[in-house]
């Protein structure tokens, strides 16, 4: 046990090839200690931890919404409103009046339109459209300490609240501002968000806001078939798109994607969003504590041992 | 305590009906009661703790400005994330201690881990009365894994320490009802316990922050920073050095009738001690933030807008300044100049905490600063919560052996 570690201590004056065998074998058994005590500490399958790349998902769905096409009739909202049975609206779905101020989804609407003054100075207001953008890897649901939310293979991501206890980390996680409270409930509340009508996906069909969109603002589909559709209008229309799919890579990418005629930033779109995942920002972090499990009480455990030793002599 | 033998002579509830009222008669007891303090804490809980069942009878929109740009108000702010580090009380006496073999310090130690052991529990409190469905707190632990969660080990680490401290305590709380043989277990498990509970501090403390690597884009890019659970880890070492000597020094005035003569005689010297702790340890905080800014090259933050200003202040006046006021105290020999820069040590620890969880928080949305304001309602609810926290400290130290050592088991090991 001794040789190992004096090896690797005095590491330069030994032979090279020796010296660097033990370097490998001793960090390929700490890793092993390390996934073993984490795994049995947290009860989970050690490959949660480990850190992997995110390869893109081919198969999943999901939305385009081109913001320039997009007229501010609010039919989404009342489609979505009636698709999930939620309650009627303080102000009709037909009444402008609430562009005045920006809206944000609550715990009674999934999704809203807000408008914006054109910067482009055409006259025409802004309209976008604002949920849950269903992220490829959720920090929601990464964030979440019961995994109340899940990424389903089609492509939403969905909650569930018979295990969520309402801490609201989801809420702190996302970067866009999705999931809302019901801070009205005193002992039921739940978290809400759009759920990109998976049960209508799931059922061959497309959701709400989608279906009733009466210009086709909002188009449904295979999202890199999207992601060609939207590059392929950039193309075509330079002058009436900036070069950006939004929602492309932002936070590792999202179901829901956009096209703008002005820049994102303008349209309270959050622009300093890394490219990867939000959740690799905490990897480092957990995989240092099977470390700290298994090293710590070894450590301390010869600290207390030198320290005891000492007390008796004196 | 010189009425030991008579309460010998009576009944099992008796004694322990005179255990509860330090030995006075009901009556004397009820007229002690009656102090400028208690009435005070009366006002404060007759107003907050209705309030506190407002928010079980009609939600918390009634009682917070919670909202769903800002998830957490001071409920958290406060009660966990300043809470906790000022916990740190426990796992740094015990660690000195019975890790490291500093002997002297064992009349600090009791009073570290009762100080850590209810700051926990009141975290836990703050959280019950904050999280949706309390009664479902458990669920991390029992019935739905998110092991990918920063936050699912924060409830792992801090169940389990809670645990840990209340065993840590438990020989206290034995001599007081006298379970002699009890307690040699006790004692017998106090270095696995402070070994587990130095892994188990590592680890939530520096969670804590890591709870923040989720929100990039939310928090100031001054606070923000990967280095942020290590921040959390090492204010907490120095959070809980200075928090034991704002303790000891309150508990010693107000209590001094509680202490014996080996608290109060070494009392200064170990908090000098502790002094010359802290400030070498926040003299490596205060290089690590300044890493902090390096490695992410923020420099040019610092000077161009108002939290830059409020950067400077809090790392400044309140981390550096304190410092110094320590190094001087403990060159000084002072213990009153240690005890000063305690007391602003801490509220800087508090106020960092409160910037990164509230103040900076979302520091970009249009309407900030109105709000991070409070409402009067929530105040009131915390101010009650730490009255409560201040009763009930006070009752355990005014009954079992803390700041003193019992007599009856002077020769027994500990
Ligand atoms: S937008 Fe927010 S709520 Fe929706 S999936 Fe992404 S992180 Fe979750
Ligand atoms: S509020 Fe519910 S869904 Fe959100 S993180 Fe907490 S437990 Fe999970």
């Amino acid at each position: 046990m001794d040789k190992p570690v004096k090896d690797a201590g005095g590491g330069s004056k030994r032979g090279e090839g020796k010296d660097g065998k033990f370097t490998v074998n001793r960090r390929d058994f700490l890793r092993g200690v390390a996934v073993v005590g984490g795994a049995a500490f947290l009860g989970s399958p050690a490959d949660a931890l480990a850190s992997r790349e995110l390869t893109g998902w081919p198969d999943r769905v999901g939305m385009l919404t081109d913001l320039t096409e997009c007229v501010g009739c609010r039919t989404c909202e009342s489609a979505c409103n009636a698709a999930n049975g939620l309650p009627a609206p303080e102000v009709p779905f037909d009444e402008k009046s609430v562009f005045e101020r920006k809206r944000r989804p609550t715990a009674s609407a999934y999704t809203v339109v807000n408008r914006y003054g054109n910067a482009k100075g055409s006259g025409n207001p802004i309209y976008r459209k604002v949920q849950c953008n269903h992220c490829e890897e959720p920090s929601c649901a990464s964030a979440c300490p019961v995994r109340a939310y899940t990424k389903t293979p089609e492509g939403p991501v969905l909650y569930d609240k018979d295990v969520c206890f309402g801490c609201r980390y989801c809420m702190v996680a996302c970067p866009y501002y999705a999931p809302a409270y019901d801070y009205e409930s005193a002992l039921e509340p739940r978290v809400v968000k759009c759920t990109m009508c998976h049960g209508r996906i799931k059922a061959g069909g497309i959701p709400a806001c989608a279906g009733s969109c009466p210009v086709g603002a909002i188009t449904f589909g295979n999202r890199t078939k999207l992601l060609k559709i939207a590059r392929e209008r950039i193309r075509k229309f330079p002058d009436r798109y900036v070069d950006q799919v939004y929602g492309e890579f932002e936070a590792g990418g999202t179901s829901w994607m956009y096209l703008s005629g002005i820049p994102f930033g303008e349209l309270d779109f959050p622009t300093n969003l890394p490219r990867k995942p939000i959740v690799e920002n905490t990897r480092g972090f957990l995989s240092a504590v099977p470390l700290v499990l298994t090293l710590w009480p070894a450590l301390l455990g010869l600290c207390y041992t030198a320290n005891r030793n000492k007390e008796e002599k004196g | 305590m010189s009425d030991n033998c008579l309460v010998k002579e009576e009944t099992y509830p008796a004694r322990f009906l005179s255990k509860l009222t330090m030995g006075m008669s009901m009556s004397e007891y009820a007229r002690k009661l009656v102090t400028p303090f208690n009435v005070v804490a009366v006002i404060i809980l007759s107003v907050g703790l209705p309030l506190i069942g407002l928010r079980f009878y009609s939600g918390l929109a009634t009682v917070t400005h919670a909202s769903n740009e800002y998830p957490w108000s001071i409920l958290l702010g406060w009660g966990l994330f300043s809470g906790v580090p000022l916990s740190g009380t426990g796992y740094v006496m015990a660690t000195a201690v019975y890790i490291f073999g500093f002997r002297k310090y064992h009349p600090l130690v009791r009073l570290g881990v009762l100080t850590g052991f209810m700051g926990y529990l009141f975290a836990v409190i703050y959280l019950l009365i904050d999280i949706g469905r309390p009664w479902r707190i458990y669920y991390p632990m029992a019935v739905s894994f998110g092991p990918t969660s920063v936050l699912f080990l924060v409830a792992w680490h801090v169940s389990t320490y809670l645990t840990v401290q209340l065993l840590e305590f438990s020989p206290a709380i034995l001599e007081w009802i006298n379970a002699r043989r009890t307690r040699k277990w006790a004692i017998l498990i106090t270095v696995g316990m402070t070994i587990g509970g130095v892994i188990l501090s590592t680890l939530h403390q520096s969670a804590l922050g890591a709870l923040f690597l989720m929100a990039p884009g939310k928090l100031h890019p001054l606070w923000y920073s990967p280095f942020i659970p290590v921040f959390f880890f090492i204010s907490s070492i120095y959070a809980g050095l200075c928090m034991v000597i704002v303790v000891s020094t309150v508990a010693s005035r107000f209590l001094k009738e509680k202490a014996d003569d080996q608290f109060l005689g070494s009392l200064d010297g170990l908090t000098v001690g502790l002094g010359k702790a802290a400030c070498v340890v926040m003299f490596v905080y205060f290089a690590l933030r300044m890493v902090g800014v390096a490695h992410d090259d923020n420099w040019s933050l610092l000077l161009s807008s108002s939290y830059g200003y409020w950067f400077l202040t809090e790392i400044l006046l309140f981390v550096l300044l304190p410092c110094i006021v320590l190094t001087v105290g403990f060159k000084r020999n002072s213990a009153t100049l240690v005890r000063v820069g305690a007391f602003h040590a801490i509220a800087g620890v508090i106020l960092t905490r409160l910037n990164i969880s509230i103040l900076m928080f979302n520091w970009n949305l249009p309407g900030h600063f109105h709000a991070i304001v409070p409402p009067i309602r929530e105040v009131f609810i915390v101010l009650s919560i730490i009255t409560l926290h201040i009763l009930i400290f006070r009752w355990i130290l005014n009954r079992m052996p803390v700041m003193r050592e019992d007599p009856a088991y002077a020769d027994d090991p500990h």
